[in-house]
């Protein structure tokens, strides 16, 4: 066992885990934040992107050894964030979920596209969406909800 | 899909991870930002007794630049360089080969040096590194070395290093202000590994001229033909790409690159060396 400290949504975490223990496995079965989904587990989906250090990442393949000392913040970890709420209005006005499962590795992507890249145009958007996988949508309402998303930000609504 | 168990130490300096690699029998990996390493422990296709983190070293965050070039640290990652946070001393070249690696949440956490020392053939690096004549600083139990870019990948997922050795630096020479690059690189959808990807830089003023060539199935190569061919080229025609084609597919023949009767694999080759060196002499 190895120690392990990490700040998850603002509150630290310390803990003796397995070295090889994902940090994707961590948040969902030792802190109980079932909102980050595992799918693939090889780094290809998205589905368990998350921020850490304030960029995304996949917690699927960082160990939660090698999160020592880093912030992370999850799906559930957006609760006074105005950004987010215009992404989450967003993505229920375009309907860019179905079944919900790529969601939050979703709305951690339209976080980093929206902030990092507030002049995205729908080709870019594409682009920066290829490394998270959708199976339900075709992925035009989430194109639709990011672009309505930078819109929203940039009004300030 | 979870890892095989092992074991797990955080090097707090180089000199530590060189002794925690060289104390484990061979059977001890680097880990930096774990983004190949990553997946081939949770596929189970890596199962090393050993993982040495050497994210704690802050030596192997630092990028220095000088006048002949830049120094970047092993730890250094993709997205540094996507975002010009390194110096980027080619012109251009090593931004647009970061910027397409993989997805942004994984050029966040992979390191350019890992990336190079996991040794994938099809990776983004390689070819970038050995057009430019790059180097790599090595430390080992035995000290330390440089490696040409060139000489470092020998096989698929095999490089010269030893074993308790790491990348400690990547050394990139500067490219004079006539220096003019071509980057072409084939792939289903962006991010994925290379199906083929040619790297050309043609520096005049410092008679550097270079052709790199990776693919899913060999180490990278240089082709010499190619770069002899660009290097004497008066501008771009149909005739040079039907040569540098030829050529292309000489150096690939004599390297064993490919398989020869695989026509389809040549032509892709070929046509993404032809591509990039179409860029670099259209600059």
């Amino acid at each position: 066992m190895t120690s392990t400290t990490i700040s998850v949504n603002g509150r630290t975490v310390t803990a003796d885990v397995e070295p090889r223990l994902s940090l994707a496995d961590f948040l969902r079965e030792r802190e109980g934040l079932t909102g980050t989904h595992t799918a693939c587990e090889h780094g290809v989906c998205g589905a368990c992107t998350i921020m850490l250090d304030g960029r995304p990442a996949r917690s699927c393949i960082t160990l939660a050894v090698a999160a020592n000392g880093a912030e992370v913040r999850t799906v559930e970890g957006y609760g006074g964030d105005e950004v987010m709420a215009t992404i989450r209005e967003s993505f229920k006005r375009a309907h860019a979920v179905q079944c919900g499962y790529c969601t939050p590795g979703m709305l951690a992507t339209a976080y980093d596209i929206v902030t990092r890249l507030p002049d995205a145009d729908r080709d870019r958007i594409r682009l920066e969406l290829t490394g998270n996988l959708c199976r339900c949508t075709g992925y035009i309402g989430i194109v639709d909800a990011i672009e309505m998303a930078i819109a929203g930000v940039k009004g300030g609504s | 899909m979870k890892p095989a168990p092992f074991d797990y130490a955080r090097a707090g300096s180089l000199d530590e991870a060189v002794r925690l690699l060289s104390g484990a029998d061979g059977d001890a990996r680097p880990l930096a930002g774990g983004q190949s390493l990553g997946p081939m422990l949770n596929l189970r296709i890596a199962r090393p007794a050993l993982l040495v983190d050497l994210s704690p070293i802050a030596e192997l965050r630092e990028v220095s630049e000088d006048e002949d070039g830049v120094t970047i640290g092993a730890s250094v990652v993709h997205s540094a360089v996507e975002d010009g946070e390194v110096p980027d001393v080619t012109g251009g070249l090593m931004r647009r080969a970061a910027s397409g690696i993989a997805y942004r949440a994984v050029r966040n956490r992979g390191t350019v040096a890992g990336s190079l020392a996991h040794a994938d053939p099809a990776g983004d690096w390689a070819p970038v590194m050995m057009a430019l004549g790059a180097s790599f600083g090595v430390m080992g139990p035995e000290g330390g070395r440089s490696v040409e870019a060139d000489a470092f990948i020998t096989d698929p997922l095999t490089t010269v290093l030893e074993p308790g050795e790491i990348v400690e630096a990547i050394r990139v020479p500067r490219l004079s202000g006539s220096a003019r690059w071509g980057h072409c690189k084939l792939c289903v959808k962006p991010g994925d590994f290379a199906e083929s990807l040619a790297v050309v830089v043609h520096d005049p003023d410092r008679t550097h001229c270079r052709a790199a060539l990776a693919g899913p199935t060999h180490a990278p190569i240089l082709l010499d033909g190619v770069a002899g061919l660009v290097a004497e080229a008066d501008g771009w025609s149909d005739a040079l790409a039907s040569e540098i084609k030829d050529a292309a597919g000489s150096g690939i023949a004599a390297a064993g690159f490919a398989d020869t009767d695989d026509r389809y694999a040549m032509n892709v080759h070929a046509t993404v060396t032809v591509r990039a060196a179409r860029e670099a002499l259209s600059r």
